[in-house]
């Protein structure tokens, strides 16, 4: 392909400088190989002024600048990204599962970006359910899943933002419980071979775009900004 | 003949409830199979047919489809429902996932305990009208057409007018500021399908009562 004349501008995305909403974002971003901006929100006025100007439809982060569009909604985001850089199945039937295990993933990725804004008691007892619901209620599926069809890919027989979005939650849970795939053969097999994926590497390595998990001072930051 | 779409859900809305208005509004005939006791919430389960062990779940095309927004996407897809390209999609999207978290917060207030009941319904009239109704206002007013996006009837039109009634359910007055809004509802509940379902004798379940209420913590065995 020719290389277009006007460099396209790379999407910019607008939140918080740690994982939370976005970071499932980032991940599909890099893994698809796509170059992004970040603005990084670390005081109400930066906050107030997306919202006096109009580029928050609902007040909330994430917000992506992309194609002329300002999208927020995180599933919305993924969604359209997904759809655009050809990672969302080659027809309906395959799209229907990749949004059936894309929207499971997220619910437990979601569980532990809401754990690190609860008071220390009520934290560790959402990431002990985080580690039991990944345990007996999601990997079981996904080790199902590749064992039933004994491909490389969660569907269809290729690269899916399904396969992405497994990584990201088996990296996440991990942290919680080093151990967490001991009983999932196939997943370890899968969680290796995905990361050895060139752009998913690259974005695996230090000084890459891809978050900490949060802390304190994160916690403190979002709080201050949005009151 | 292919079968009907068949649902999985205890008799009342709860997050079924807006998978029901788009197979409606689509002019889809479907069947429901309840759940009624902890029996059969156990064999639901134990049958494998829930692939994270939760409902909503609808059996169509030959699959048992789980997650609500997976289930409405593919309906919103299979019948034209979901915008002409992946940015109308987008948008769709957008304001889907608005009205899902107001409705969301509707959806949880029964299973608030009775001493923070008056506060949440009072978070919700705010966000109604201060966050999401206005939004919504605003986009119909910006391209002055009868839809939301693309001018066309699509998911966000049939999941906004649904959320409007329990608005109005909620406080009819909330609606008060939003005439464009007012005349979103009307249009769509005068589509020939829409205009079916709300009618007495349809699919279409009521608010929960504390009958049912008690019911659905029993069959899913919850405090």
């Amino acid at each position: 392909n020719p290389k277009p004349r006007v460099m396209a501008t790379k999407p910019k995305l607008f939140y918080f400088c740690g994982r939370g909403r976005m970071e499932s974002i980032r991940w599909l971003l890099a893994a698809a190989g796509v170059e992004f901006e970040e603005e990084f929100i670390e005081t109400t006025e930066q906050y107030e002024k997306l919202l006096k100007d109009g580029r928050l439809l609902f007040g909330q982060v994430p917000m992506v600048e992309i194609d002329g569009m300002v999208l927020t909604q995180t599933r919305a985001i993924l969604s359209y990204l997904a759809a655009k850089y050809d990672l969302y199945g080659k027809d309906l039937k395959e799209t229907v599962r990749i949004n059936m295990y894309t929207d499971g993933t997220l619910d437990l990725m979601l569980m532990i970006a809401v754990a690190a804004f609860k008071p220390p008691a009520e934290k560790e007892e959402s990431l002990a359910l985080v580690v039991k619901r990944a345990k007996t209620r999601y990997f079981p599926v996904f080790e199902k899943i590749l064992k039933d069809h004994g491909e490389d890919f969660l569907v269809g027989n290729k690269f899916s933002w399904a396969d992405i979005q497994l990584l990201e939650a088996i990296l996440m849970v991990e942290e919680l419980d080093a151990s967490v795939l001991s009983e999932f053969p196939l997943l370890k097999a899968f969680k290796t071979r995905i990361s050895n994926i060139p752009t998913i590497k690259k974005f695996l390595q230090p000084g890459s775009q891809r978050k900490p998990p949060p802390d304190s001072h994160y916690v403190e930051v979002v709080r201050s900004v949005l009151h | 003949m292919a079968g009907k779409p068949k649902l999985h859900y205890f008799n009342g809305r709860g997050r079924m409830e807006s998978i029901r208005w788009l197979l409606a509004a689509a002019g889809v005939e479907f069947e429901e199979k309840f759940i009624e006791t902890p029996e059969d919430w156990d064999k639901l389960r134990s049958d494998g047919h829930l692939m994270f062990q939760q409902v909503p779940m609808v059996e169509m095309d030959g699959m048992k489809m789980v997650q609500t927004r997976a289930i409405l996407n593919y309906i919103a897809t299979k019948y034209n429902l979901y915008g002409k390209d992946i940015k109308e999609k987008a948008l769709i999207d957008m304001y889907t996932e608005g009205i899902a978290d107001l409705n969301e917060m509707i959806i949880v207030l029964p299973l608030c305990p009775p001493d923070q009941k008056e506060a949440k319904i009072a978070l919700i009239k705010e966000r109604t009208t201060d966050r999401y109704l206005p939004v919504f206002e605003k986009v119909l007013k910006s391209h002055g057409q009868d839809y939301l996006v693309g001018n066309r009837l699509s998911k966000a039109d049939i999941h906004l007018v649904e959320l409007l009634y329990y608005v109005e359910e909620i406080d009819p007055s909330l609606l008060a500021n939003f005439p464009l809004l007012k005349a979103l509802k009307t249009r769509v509940s005068n589509l020939p399908t829409v205009k079916k379902f709300l009618q007495p004798g349809s699919q279409r379940k009521p608010p929960i009562n504390e009958k049912s209420l008690e019911q659905a913590k029993k069959i899913f065995r919850m405090k």
